[in-house]
C-alpha cells in the first residue's frame, strides 16, 4: 500500500516542480526580484485555500470510508453479537473469525463459485463487448441510435433486471424454458437446480456487464488512427488479419483497464446473486459478496464478526487487483 | 462501401439490439399481462389481452416507495456536488501538497465492495441512532458516486483555461469567489454528468437499502420492489410494472442526457 502510495506522490511532486518552474511563477520571480515574499506569501495562501476546499473531502473519507472500516476490521476480531452490538461490550478474539470462516463448509464452494462467476463473466462481457464495439465502428445506417439502446441494461436499476431475469428463468411459466421447449430441448430448472443456478447468474451478469464494455472498447478504438487499417487494406490484409494485427494490440492498454475495471466490478456484484437466487440452492450460487450478506444479514441470528471476516477477505483481493487496475494505467500513460 | 453493404449490417445490428433488449421487452410486456393468463404455457409472447392491473397496483401500493427514492435521490446528488466540485477545483488548479496521496485514496474507495462498507456503516449508524433513517440511508448512498465525482470534476476543471481564473485573480476575487462565480458556471457539464449518475446510483442502490433501512418507515422502491417478489409470488404484473416505474430515471437518462452518459462511463477508463 505505501509504496505505490509514494511512487503517486512523488511523481506529482516533480511534475509540481516542474511546473513551478516554467509556470507564471517562475517568470514572476525573475520579473519581480524585489519582491520574493510576496510570491511566498501567495503560494502559502494557495496552499491553504486548496486545503480549505479539500476539507470536506478529506472528512467524509475518514468518516464515511476510514471510520466504516475500521469498524469492519474491529467486527472481524471480536464476537459480536446483537447485545454486544448495542452495548459495545463485545470480547476480543483475534483471527478466530477467520479461523472459522476458513474451516466453514461453504468457504470452498463460495471461492470457486467467485472465481468461476468472475472469470466466465468477465471472458464473455469481454468478447461480446469487443465483438459489438469492432462491428458498431464500421459507421452504418442507425449504428449511433443502435449502440445508444445497447446502454439500456447497464442504467437499469440491478433489482429491476435480477426480477426480470428471476421471471423469464422461471421453471414453469419462463420465456427461455418455453422457447426451448420450442426448440424441442428439455426445460431446465435454471434457478432452482444445483446445476444451473450459478450459469444462471452468470448470464444475467453478463448481459448487465456487455453495454459497459461495449462502450470503453470503442471509445479506444475511436483513438486508432484509421490510415493503418487502410495501409493494411491495401497490402492485402484480410479484415481478420487487421483485427488480429492492429486492432487488438493497439487497443491492449484500453483493454487492460477494462479487465481489470470489469474485474473489481465483478467482485462485488451481489444484488443480482442475492435477487435471483439468495445464493442457493445449498449453496451452489454462492460467493464471497451473498455468504458475507447472508452470516451478516440474511439470518435471523446474525453473525457479524464471520461475515466481517468474509468481507475483509473480499477486500483483501479487491485492493490487490485495484493496484494492478493503477500500474495498468500509469503503464498506458507514462 | 456500397449501400448493399450497409443495409446488410443495420439488419444485424437490429437483431443483435433486439436480443440484447428483449429482457426489457419481455418486463413491459409482463407488466402488461393479466395474473389468468400470467402462468399459461406457453406464454404470450405480446401483450394481446393486456391489462393496467399492474400499474393500479403500483399507484394504490409504491408512491410512498417512489417518493422516498426521489428524496434520497436528490439528498445524494446535493451531498456529492456539496464535497466533490470543491475537491475536484482544489486538485485540479490549486496544486496542493499531498494530493496526489488524495486521488489516490478516492481511487482505492471506489473499489472497496458495497457489503463491506454496509457492514461497517451498521455498527456506526446502530451507535448514533441513525438506522433506517433517510439521512443514514443517503450518506451511505452518496459514497458510491462521490469519488467518481472528485475525478469527474478534476478532469473536466483541469480544461479550464487558467487566463479565465487568472482574469478572476486580476479583478480581485479571492478562491472562494472565483470557485463559485468563474469555475462552477463553467463547469455545467461537469454538474450535470454528476448529479444524473449520483441520483440513478442511489436511486438503484439495493444493498445499503436493505441493509440500514430495510426497518425504517420510509423506504426506498429497491425494497418495495423487493417485498413485493417476496410476498406476493403470483402478481408478476405488478412486480414487472413497479420494475418498469423504476427504470424511468434510467430511460430519461438515456433519452435526455445521452452525452453525459458516454461521459461518465468513459471518464474512468479512458482518458483522451
Amino acid at each position: 500500500m505505501i509504496a505505490p502510495a509514494d511512487v503517486v506522490m512523488n511523481l506529482r511532486t516533480q511534475t509540481h516542480a516542474t511546473r513551478s518552474v516554467d509556470g507564471p511563477r517562475g517568470a514572476a520571480a525573475s520579473a519581480a526580484p524585489h519582491r520574493p515574499t510576496r510570491g511566498t506569501d501567495i503560494r502559502l495562501y494557495h496552499r491553504w485555500a486548496a486545503w480549505g476546499f479539500l476539507a470536506p473531502i478529506t472528512i467524509y473519507l475518514i468518516a464515511f470510508y476510514a471510520y466504516p472500516l475500521y469498524r469492519n476490521v474491529d467486527l472481524s476480531l471480536r464476537h459480536y453479537t446483537v447485545r454486544s452490538f448495542v452495548y459495545g461490550d463485545a470480547e476480543f478474539i483475534g483471527l478466530d473469525n477467520y479461523r472459522t470462516v476458513l474451516a466453514d463448509p461453504t468457504f470452498l464452494p463460495a471461492l470457486g463459485h467467485t472465481v468461476v462467476f468472475t472469470v466466465v463473466s468477465l471472458a464473455l462481457q469481454f468478447s461480446i463487448g469487443m465483438a459489438l464495439a469492432v462491428f458498431f465502428a464500421q459507421h452504418f445506417r442507425l449504428s449511433v441510435a443502435l449502440r445508444a439502446l445497447f446502454l439500456v441494461p447497464w442504467l437499469l436499476p440491478l433489482i429491476v433486471s435480477a426480477s426480470t431475469w428471476s421471471w423469464m428463468l422461471n421453471s414453469e411459466s419462463g420465456i427461455v424454458n418455453a422457447a426451448l421447449s420450442l426448440l424441442g430441448a428439455e426445460p431446465l430448472n435454471w434457478l432452482t437446480s444445483p446445476e444451473w443456478s450459478l450459469a444462471s447468474v452468470t448470464i444475467a451478469n453478463v448481459w448487465i456487464g456487455v453495454p459497459f464494455n461495449l462502450v470503453v472498447l470503442y471509445s479506444g478504438l475511436q483513438a486508432i488512427d484509421p490510415a493503418l487499417h487502410e495501409a493494411a487494406m491495401l497490402d492485402g490484409a484480410t479484415s481478420w488479419q487487421r483485427f488480429w494485427r492492429i486492432t487488438f494490440p493497439l487497443l491492449r492498454p484500453v483493454s487492460a483497464i477494462t479487465l481489470l475495471l470489469g474485474l473489481v466490478y465483478t467482485l462485488k456484484v451481489f444484488d443480482i446473486i442475492w435477487i435471483m437466487t439468495k445464493g442457493g440452492p445449498v449453496d451452489s450460487s454462492t460467493t464471497f459478496a451473498t455468504w458475507s450478506y447472508r452470516l451478516g444479514f440474511g439470518n435471523p441470528l446474525p453473525a457479524f464478526g464471520p461475515g466481517a471476516a468474509v468481507g475483509n477477505l473480499l477486500i483483501l483481493a479487491a485492493v490487490l487487483f485495484g493496484l494492478a487496475y493503477i500500474r495498468a494505467q500509469r503503464r498506458q500513460h507514462p | 462501401m456500397t449501400t448493399k453493404t450497409t443495409w446488410w449490417k443495420t439488419a444485424v445490428a437490429l437483431a443483435a439490439t433486439a436480443v440484447m433488449l428483449f429482457p426489457v421487452y419481455w418486463m413491459l410486456t409482463v407488466s402488461f399481462t393479466a395474473d389468468r393468463r400470467m402462468r399459461k404455457t406457453p406464454p404470450d409472447w405480446f401483450p394481446i389481452h393486456g391489462t393496467l392491473d399492474g400499474y393500479r397496483a403500483v399507484f394504490d401500493q409504491q408512491l410512498p416507495y417512489l417518493a422516498t427514492s426521489l428524496v434520497v435521490g436528490l439528498g445524494t446528488v446535493a451531498l456529492t456536488l456539496a464535497i466533490a466540485a470543491p475537491a475536484g477545483y482544489a486538485l485540479a488548479k490549486l496544486h496542493p501538497r499531498g494530493g496526489g496521496v488524495l486521488s489516490f485514496l478516492l481511487l482505492v474507495a471506489q473499489m472497496i465492495p458495497g457489503i463491506i462498507m454496509a457492514m461497517g456503516y451498521y455498527a456506526f449508524l446502530l451507535n448514533v441512532g441513525m438506522l433506517n433513517t433517510l439521512p443514514g440511508l443517503i450518506v451511505a448512498d452518496s459514497t458510491i458516486a462521490v469519488p467518481f465525482g472528485v475525478l469527474i470534476y478534476t478532469a473536466f476543471v483541469r480544461g479550464v483555461p487558467d487566463e479565465l481564473i487568472q482574469a478572476a485573480v486580476v479583478d480581485g476575487a479571492g478562491t472562494v469567489r472565483t470557485f463559485w462565480s468563474v469555475v462552477m458556471p463553467v463547469s455545467r457539464n461537469a454538474t450535470v454528468t454528476v448529479s444524473l449518475f449520483a441520483f440513478l446510483w442511489a436511486w438503484s442502490d439495493f444493498i445499503f437499502a436493505s441493509t440500514l433501512d430495510s426497518g425504517g418507515r420510509q423506504r426506498p422502491i429497491t425494497l418495495g420492489i423487493y417485498h413485493y417478489i417476496g410476498n406476493n409470488n403470483q402478481e408478476w404484473n405488478a412486480i414487472m410494472a413497479t420494475a418498469v416505474v423504476a427504470s424511468v430515471p434510467a430511460t430519461f437518462l438515456l433519452i435526455i442526457a445521452q452525452r453525459y452518459v458516454a461521459t461518465g462511463v468513459t471518464a474512468g477508463a479512458v482518458k483522451d
